[in-house]
């Protein structure tokens, strides 16, 4: 006990010591129950420091004992991650449950993996063999994927392996190996390693331009908004537009190794979807349970808001990790504008100049610096490790004109803007087709795509000058034209996110049906007139969607291509 | 032994600044001035200054008044008593009855673990078609009417009250009208339900700070209750209403406005009292209804955005009917996938179609000439308000499924429905016409010629 409480506003502590403090370490304030409450030093003024408190404050008093520490935030990395359902600061939440019962416990925090579970270690490394941080000692299977044991990441310098588990079973906090650094300095390295959430982890030989497309099987975003392995991209939307539901079927199909999903000051009900979902769903990939390539940091609304802008920055770190065994990871936060407004309470509490909306100058460099963390690396033994980010942004109003938007925008790759008319007409997923933007390359050739995008936007002019002179003022090529955008939209870039084959299309039927439709939108109608043209397009687009809901390769696919083909063949003459 | 603490040092607002010591965050204090006792919260410490919000106001408060801790946080006194009672935002009787003893738990408990969450499933029937079949509500789940002043919602929110068929009905009343307050209590009397509901009630005339509690009353009442395995429905209205007393308390304090002098927490705050809904694994359940006044009838307003981004949904009130546009019931497919087949595309098509239909009374409000296919849109849209989105409809779900099909069938040819061929094969009424037995009462001119 080295400091007291001299103040209490909501969150925010002023302890005063006559110690040392380390900016950004952890303290825990002890409340005269007994509970030991954990918080963050998030200013130091003279001896006073500034600490967020990660649980609600109630009780706390003047005089109260603080207990300040030198080490960082920090969570634990090693076998056992996969499958874990933590808060934001990694207490995984079914251990809390059995502790606690229905309610979450201020004070209880338990250790982020099983430390009593046995793991089957295989040595990788050999005695005599010099080693670096990130250097493989040994492996263990969990689960699908073989876990690196490495060499702590904070450990500097070149060491010497003086001792090496051999084959057998370890729990996470046996030793496993010895090492000797040049100074002759013994340590000793278990399953299990400490990394700051705040600090990036990076270590490789270099970062690489991300390029491989991410299948997400949405077929908006793969064919027109592509997102790449190691890229950033988010999806900024009014409420209710669609942004969990995309982040949902993402974590399901994205073709990755490993999806982290940071339930970010979101809906706790979601997650219990997630939760019982996922465990019941196949992996397409592996066929295994989804469940197993899959971490859930579930800090939502209710729950601490410090703890909050603490848990993307979790859920980033354990990415990262995942990362330095050479795995492709997705990390999705929903909703990185619930983080934003994390900071702007404790910067409203620390009574620093606001910006615009009130929150802090340093939003934008947050923003960035989160999004940075994303990546594709070259590991220091040759392979390849990705993190991909994908954000979601809730603007005030649905205005994309403010702050967390705009400075998201100038740092993504990719940018999925769900538009409140397009969620209000159930056209579904709601990323509107022509503000929308992405700077990588996906599953369709960039010229296809961009015939496909004229159509689109040709269409759209032609829609907003009927606005003004009505049909009958409407040649029958524009009107056909703006036929053509609707066929597109209506059966393309809509999906049905709750039908199990539309709702996931993979890349190659993805590029399968893409043709057809460029096929029909290239057609050199000769309509009579515009109901004709009506009548036609109504009918092709029901073709279209009734074979976007058969099974790939069934014979009700089979039956409605032959139509399709037909029609294109006789440009809709022969019925 | 009563301590007291006498030096009061500033009163501004309905916050007053008192020197005191061995006080917790958070904790209840009470102020004895000449008018009384008055119960306040302890909302910030710093060094030996205690600053305490004072439920009934400071009005009346002087320098000289005393001031005791309770060393506890606020709390509501809880047992079967409470039910058929009123009481205000303080929890004191307002029936005229006398105090409710009972075990004091504590308002605000911490949240519930999502583990301990049991996944949504039941849907709750209202008898309105607009929620049945196009936005069901399903228990535990929460969400707002947005309206405008003048708007029936506190009748809808009454009417949905009755109807949903819970154990316990609690209403929270945050700034109504005296009126508004006799009718809820009339409807619930006429109900037969008052003996399981439990109002507490804050009139536009009571002390600001009051309002702030009585959703945190509300909801750890229901939350017991629900712990109980009782399926509790928490009615509040309005929930404008006690964001407003967020923001003036908030000004007093002299925090920093994010948005339309709201403070920054706002989605905080709100967060915490709608995340109460919930359905326990192995208890019963709270389902938060509120209604929600927005200012100016603008939705992108602070309350109803920030409301709309934690809610499960939203219902919009408009000229007294439920809009299918921006209504939006989140849960709705965890239970309209095991209702009739038919459901989901039901609820798409008539929805896309009356979107279009609105298209095309535009056009023809603009004097373009109407197409076929226009004029039959607006013979839709016509049958579809009168027989489905009039508030005054109260039929079973699967009736108003068969209505929209008889809807359809009288003005379209199937495959404009947009709906899937097999769904189609099964549904379709056998007659394209007249299979509606009300008949349609008055069409528009520009479609009577179709
Ligand atoms: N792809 C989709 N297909 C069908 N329905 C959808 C789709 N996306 C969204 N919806 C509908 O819209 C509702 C709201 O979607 P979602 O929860 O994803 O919105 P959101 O943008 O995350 O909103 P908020 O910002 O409030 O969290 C869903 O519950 C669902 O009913
Ligand atoms: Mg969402």
């Amino acid at each position: 006990m080295n400091a007291r409480i001299v103040a209490v506003y909501g969150n925010l502590v002023v302890a005063e010591t006559d110690g040392r403090v380390v900016q950004n370490s952890v303290a825990h304030c002890v409340h005269s129950n007994g509970t030991r409450l954990l918080s963050e030093v998030i200013r130091v003024r003279g001896q006073l420091a500034d600490l967020q408190v990660f649980e609600e404050t109630r009780g706390l008093k003047i005089g109260d004992p603080v207990e300040l520490q030198d080490e960082m935030l920090s969570v634990v990395l090693a076998p056992g991650l996969l499958g874990q359902i933590y808060d934001g600061l990694q207490n995984p939440l079914p251990e809390v449950a059995k502790e606690a019962g229905f309610f979450l416990k201020p004070g209880l925090y338990i250790h982020g993996v099983s430390t009593t579970q046995s793991w089957e270690f295989a040595p990788k490394a050999a005695v005599g063999d010099t080693v670096e941080a990130g250097d493989t000692l040994g492996t263990v299977p969990e689960g699908i994927f073989t876990h690196r044991i490495m060499v702590p990441f904070g450990w500097q310098g070149a060491f010497k392996v003086e001792k090496i588990a051999g084959t057998g079973s370890y729990k996470v906090a046996d030793e496993i190996a010895v090492l000797v650094d040049s100074d002759g300095n013994r340590r000793t390295a278990t399953m299990q390693q400490n990394w700051p959430v705040k600090r990036p982890l990076d270590v490789s030989r270099r970062r690489l331009l991300p390029d491989e497309p991410m299948v997400t099987r949405v077929r908006i975003i793969d064919s027109m908004f592509p997102i790449v392995r190691g890229g950033t991209y988010c999806i900024p939307g009014p409420f209710g537009a669609g942004k969990t539901v995309l982040q949902q079927i993402t974590a399901r199909n994205a073709d990755v190794d490993i999806v982290i999903i940071a339930a970010c000051g979101e809906r706790a009900g979601e997650i219990v979807e997630t939760l019982r979902d996922f465990p019941e769903l196949t992996d397409p990939r592996t066929g295994r349970s989804l469940m197993e390539r899959t971490i859930i940091i579930a800090n939502t609304s209710a729950m601490p808001v410090a703890a909050r802008e603490a848990s993307v920055y979790t859920a980033a770190t354990l990415g990262e990790y995942y990362r330095q065994m050479g795995l492709n990871v997705l990390m999705l936060a929903d909703s990185t504008s619930r983080w934003a407004q994390a900071m702007r309470e404790l910067s409203g509490r620390l009574e620093e100049i606001p910006g615009e909306e009130a929150f802090p100058a340093y939003l934008e460099s947050r923003i960035a610096a989160f999004y940075e963390r994303a990546g594709i690396l070259e590991l220091r033994d040759g392979t390849k490790g990705s993190l991909t980010i994908g954000g979601t942004v809730s603007p005030a109003g649905g205005n994309f004109e403010e702050p967390v938007t705009q400075g998201t925008l100038k740092v993504v790759g990719a940018f999925h803007g769900l538009s409140r008319a397009r969620s209000d007409a159930r056209r579904y997923p709601a990323i509107d087709p022509l503000d929308s933007w992405s700077k990588y390359r996906g599953i369709i050739e960039p010229a296809d795509m961009a015939k496909m995008r004229k159509v689109l936007v040709h269409g759209n002019e032609v829609q907003q000058m009927m606005t003004v002179v009505g049909e009958e003022g409407t040649s029958i090529e524009d009107f056909t034209a703006a036929l053509k955008a609707d066929f597109f939209d209506n059966c393309y870039l809509q999906q049905n996110a709750f039908d199990d084959v539309d709702g996931a299309s993979p890349a190659e039927r993805q590029q399968f049906a893409f043709a057809k439709v460029a096929e029909v939108a290239g057609l050199d109608f000769d309509f009579q007139d515009k109901a004709e043209a009506r009548r036609k397009m109504v009918e092709v687009t029901d073709l279209f969607r009734n074979w976007n809901y058969a099974p790939t390769d069934s014979d009700e696919y089979r039956r409605l291509l032959s139509e399709i083909d037909k029609f294109i063949a006789t440009k809709g003459r022969d019925s | 032994m009563r301590k007291y603490f006498d030096s009061i040092r500033r009163i501004a607002g309905n916050v007053v600044t008192v020197n005191a010591s061995d006080v917790g965050y958070d904790e209840l204090a009470v102020i004895d001035s000449a008018h009384g006792d008055s119960f306040a919260q302890v909302i910030r410490l710093e060094g030996q200054q205690v600053s305490l919000q004072v439920f009934a106001g400071s009005q009346g408060v002087s320098n000289n008044d005393r001031v005791r801790f309770l060393h506890r946080p606020m709390q509501a006194p809880f047992s079967e008593d409470l039910l058929g009672r009123v009481l205000d935002g303080s929890g004191r009787p307002r029936d005229g009855r006398g105090e409710v003893t009972g075990e004091m738990i504590d308002l605000g408990s911490p949240p519930v673990n999502p583990v301990k969450r049991h996944m949504p499933d039941k849907m709750v029937h209202t008898g309105i078609p607009m929620i049945d079949v196009f936005n069901s509500l399903v228990e535990s789940q929460k969400i707002p009417i947005f309206s405008v002043a003048g708007e029936p919602y506190n009748e809808l929110l009454a009417r949905i009250g009755l109807q949903a068929n819970a154990d316990i009905i609690i209403l929270g009343g945050m700034g109504l009208r005296h009126d508004d307050y006799l009718k809820f209590r009339q409807t619930f009397e006429d109900g037969g339900v008052l003996g399981r509901a439990i109002l507490f009630i804050h009139t536009a005339a009571d002390p600001v700070v009051e309002c702030l509690l009585v959703p945190d009353l509300c909801l750890a009442v229901g939350e017991q209750f629900a712990l109980q395995g009782k399926r509790v429905l928490v009615l509040l209205s309005d929930m404008t209403a006690f964001s407003d007393s967020l923001k003036e308390i908030s000004i007093v304090m002299e925090q920093i406005p994010s948005n339309r002098g709201y403070p920054g927490d706002l989605y905080t705050q709100l967060a915490k009292r709608y995340e109460k809904a919930v359905d326990f694994e192995g208890a019963g359940s709270m389902t938060v209804l509120a209604c929600v006044t927005m200012p100016g009838d603008d939705v992108t307003h602070p309350v109803p955005d920030n409301t709309g981004y934690i809610t499960e949904g939203q219902f919009y009130l408009r000229n007294g009917r439920i809009e299918p546009f921006g209504s939006l019931s989140r849960l709705k497919q965890q239970v309209n996938g095991k209702t009739r087949g038919d459901h989901r595309a039901i609820m798409d098509a008539c929805i896309q179609l009356y979107a279009l239909c609105r298209e095309s009374r535009e056009k023809r409000d603009m004097g373009f000439e109407m197409s076929a296919w226009d004029r039959k849109l607006l013979k839709y849209g016509n049958l579809f308000e009168q027989r489905i989105m009039d508030l005054s409809v109260n039929i079973p779900l699967f009736d108003a499924l068969d209505r929209c099909w008889s809807i359809l069938a009288e003005c379209f040819e199937p495959a404009e429905t947009g709906i899937r061929r097999s769904i189609v094969e099964e549904h379709w009424p056998a007659s394209g016409n007249g299979a509606e037995t009300e008949p349609a009462q008055e069409e528009e001119p520009a479609v009577a010629g179709s």
